[in-house]
């Protein structure tokens, strides 16, 4: 068995490259406090990884130490996939920083490997001088270098030299490097103290002698010693094409003509995913007009899309865009319908609780809520997830309908870890129980005085200047205070200045029955809260 | 889950009057039946000294509970942690804060979906949409319950005003009283509320009872028993069927009992 003649494109410093920053300066990335990779400046000055971050300052005082992001690493290498993907379809990306692509096919149409490897060098550097300046587009850039050879292993190693290595002389090619660049530490290691250098002393021993004592990780590391395949090349498919499109002529201004259109459009939707055994819930619907307006909806459903739920969606959707207010509804009539599915999963089939549990909500009400999200747009109707806060508003989250909904506060969570997630974290200084049932979306402006006349303030000790005598909301007519308790002062998120607020919250039972929750906020009192 | 509870929830079809949402036992004698009849329209008013939202909110606790879906339209400033201590399970209720002009379409749908629609009367309601919606409820079995007036409100109308259409039952909050505040210590803990039922047929004579709205404790208890008023009563009454008692005065709605109506105006 041969290996599969490979072209690899490596980026040897990738975490480095992808947080934009040139070779010429000295950078290295660190990820818990030891280097993971550095740049060329860097590695000039003895900044190697694997060293602590304050090793490695000292020896390159100038050094510009980055957190890792591996969330950057891939997003930043996904257009230097695309630019390979453009020379051969399966291109594996083994990891941000390295990918390959079988020749065979590609050499063949491109015109023999040379002539491949200085079109995909020129796509290469063209993807990299998005986030560095690249001088060169020659073999010896220290960004990027692209290897041939027979098999993975030997082509990324080749690549590190921008050789295109003979087919067939892949052993040989190896066998001159030391054994730690299997990048198996422990194996090396061993091997190392055992006598055992160079690859080709480890090609030259007996197959099964080595399985024996070194147990299957020793015969995979002289496969690739004897520049064999670890494995076949896995490439990554290209994605499916699943957006299911329709134009519409002569443009369609009615409801119900366009929802026939739909319902086709989300059978052939349908019948594509089932084909591939992907189901979608999440579905973008998008409209064009003859005007040349787009128009775009984003539709969630708690189960997989059927194609009636889709074509219902669709109508819905219309019926909001067609029949809306005026100033929401398109000018001319629709030209072009598509849909999008958006999150797409394996078909698993769906699974209803028994006596209702589980499944919750019933299709009549999912139904219901859907269509009322059609007529004023998804996040119209929300559900209100309960967490952790002082005042009555920062306890409540609404999620949009059909949004998953996530119990609990994220931050409490985070914060006591799983210890004590049973029992609500403690929120000193919130507002006791009961609660006010109207929580004011802006605080109402209210006046609040002493029997004088006078403003009441509170002082930096938390104290109120005088006892409330009188209130006015919204400038109207003057109700005396009966009962009041305060201040209650809350100096919330002191160390971020555009969260910060600082409030003394007053509770006061007015003549009239009414109960409030005042607020003295930059010395402006506001109704809160109205204890209906 | 206890034998009970299944052999309630498998029992046969039951007749249409007899089809509730069940409410917690403090306000179970305030409805006629015992529960909220399915299709039945229910107007919940206060008078300036609120009470109308947590009262909607104490009646559909014991549904959501249950398993039914209620939905909120129009009230952007619910207090949701109330409506928690109310005992309401908030997963089961679906918020459309901002209905805007559309509350009338908004409404119909829901009515179709969930098994009650809570919403704010608007300012100007227009005879027909309410006879559209109240036959809506009526054809698919859910309840229809109208805020009118109430300390949310910007304006106070009186509440047939509000809704000028025919309501099953009309709760007023007549009086209500906040205990725990003092004159600069202590907190709000409790209130005590009267409510005043009526409405027509099966609740037609009045109902008056004294809540805990909600209790020290945390929950809606009941404070006296229910009363049932006779027929006759002392203030002037309109026709039997639009349920609510005449604007009393200064303090809400109820019957106005000459001294308390006539101290709480001088406020």
């Amino acid at each position: 068995m041969t290996a599969t003649r490979t072209l690899v494109v490596s980026c040897p410093d990738w975490p480095v490259t992808a947080a934009g920053v040139p070779a010429d300066i000295a950078a290295a990335v660190v990820f818990a406090n030891r280097v993971v990779a550095a740049s060329v400046a860097a590695r000039a000055d003895g900044v190697r990884v694997g060293l602590r971050r304050r090793e490695a300052q000292s020896r390159c005082p100038g050094l510009v130490v980055i957190e890792r992001d591996p969330g950057r690493e891939a997003r930043a290498f996904e257009p230097v996939v695309m630019a390979v993907e453009t020379f051969g379809p399966r291109v594996e990306v083994s990891h941000p920083g390295v990918c390959a692509i079988p020749t065979r096919g590609p050499a063949r149409y491109f015109g023999g490997e040379e002539a491949l490897v200085d079109l995909i060098g020129v796509a290469v550097s063209d993807a990299i001088a998005g986030l560095v300046p690249v001088a060169t587009t020659s073999r010896d850039c220290p960004y990027w270098g692209v290897g041939v050879a027979d098999g993975r292993f030997a082509a990324t190693l080749a690549a590190g030299r921008g050789l295109i290595v003979a087919p067939a002389q892949s052993a040989a090619f190896l066998a001159d490097f030391p054994v730690a660049v299997l990048e198996r530490a422990e194996l090396t290691d061993l091997l190392a103290r055992l006598g055992i250098r160079a690859l080709g002393q480890l090609a030259a021993l007996p197959t099964a002698d080595v399985l024996a004592r070194f147990g299957p990780e020793g015969a995979v590391a002289q496969r690739l010693a004897q520049g064999l395949d670890e494995r076949p090349l896995d490439g990554r498919d290209p994605p499916p094409d699943l957006i299911a499109s329709v134009e519409l002529d002569p443009p369609v201004d009615r409801v119900d003509t366009a929802a026939f259109a739909a319902r086709t459009l989300a059978q052939d939707l349908h019948e594509r995913l089932v084909r591939l055994g992907l189901a979608c819930h999440r579905v973008r619907i998008e409209a064009e007009t003859e005007h040349g307006e787009h128009l775009s909806r984003l539709w969630c459903h708690d189960g997989p899309f059927l194609p009636a739920d889709i074509a219902e969606r669709v109508r819905w959707q219309l019926d909001g865009w067609l029949s809306g207010t005026a100033a929401a509804r398109p000018t001319a009539g629709l030209t072009l319908l598509r849909l999008l599915p958006d999150e797409v999963v394996p078909d698993q089939g769906r699974q209803l609780g028994f006596w209702g549990g589980e499944a919750g909500v019933d299709e009549r009400t999912a139904r219901a809520l859907a269509r009322v999200q059609g007529l004023l747009g998804p996040e119209a109707v929300v559900t209100a997830v309960l967490g952790g806060g002082r005042s009555p508003d920062e306890q409540v989250r609404l999620v949009p309908w059909g949004d998953p909904r996530t119990e609990g506060a994220p931050e409490s969570t985070a914060r006591t870890g799983d210890r004590a997630e049973k029992t609500a974290p403690p929120w000193p200084g919130r507002v006791p129980p009961p609660s006010p049932a109207i929580v004011h979306t802006r605080s109402l402006v209210a006046e609040v005085v002493d029997g004088d006349g006078r403003a009441i303030e509170v002082t930096g000790r938390g104290l109120v200047s005088a006892v409330p005598a009188r209130l006015s909301v919204a400038a109207g007519p003057w109700i005396e205070v009966t009962a009041w308790a305060g201040p209650w002062p809350a100096d919330e998120r002191w160390w971020d200045p555009a969260a910060h607020r600082r409030r003394a919250r007053l509770q006061v039972v007015l003549a009239d029955g009414s109960a409030h929750l005042l607020a003295l906020e930059a010395g402006c009192w506001g109704v809160e809260a109205t204890y209906d | 889950m206890p034998l009970a509870e299944l052999a309630r929830r498998v029992r046969p079809v039951s007749l249409a009057g007899e089809q509730r949402l069940e409410v917690v036992p403090a306000l179970s004698g305030l409805m006629p039946g015992g529960g909220i009849r399915r299709g039945s329209t229910i107007t919940v008013a206060s008078g300036p000294a609120g009470g109308a939202t947590s009262l909607a909110l104490a009646l559909l606790a014991r549904a959501t509970v249950e398993g039914s879906w209620c939905a909120v339209v129009g009230l952007p400033d619910l207090g949701l942690v109330t409506a928690a201590e109310l005992g309401v399970d908030v997963s089961h209720l679906a918020l459309v804060p901002a209905p805007e002009d559309r509350w009338m379409t908004v409404v119909a749908s829901l009515l179709d979906g969930v098994d009650a629609v809570v919403f704010r009367s608007p300012r100007r309601v227009r005879p027909p949409d309410i006879r559209r919606l109240a036959s809506r409820a009526r054809e698919r079995g859910a309840a229809l319950v109208v805020l009118a007036g109430g300390v949310g409100a910007r304006h106070q109308p009186e509440p047939r005003r509000a809704w000028p259409g025919v309501t099953d039952v009309g709760l007023a909050v007549t009086t209500s009283r906040w205990t725990g505040l003092g004159d600069g210590h202590g907190c709000l803990q409790g209130r005590q509320v009267e409510v005043v039922a009526e409405g027509r047929g099966a609740a037609a004579r009045p109902v008056r009872t004294r809540l805990w709205l909600p209790s020290p404790e945390g929950e809606v208890a009941l404070e006296q028993e229910v009363t049932v008023e006779p027929q006759a009563a002392s203030s002037p009454r309109p026709a039997a069927g639009l349920g609510s008692p005449p604007l009393g005065g200064g303090r809400g709605w109820g019957p106005a009992r000459g001294g308390e109506a006539a101290s709480s105006r001088a406020g």
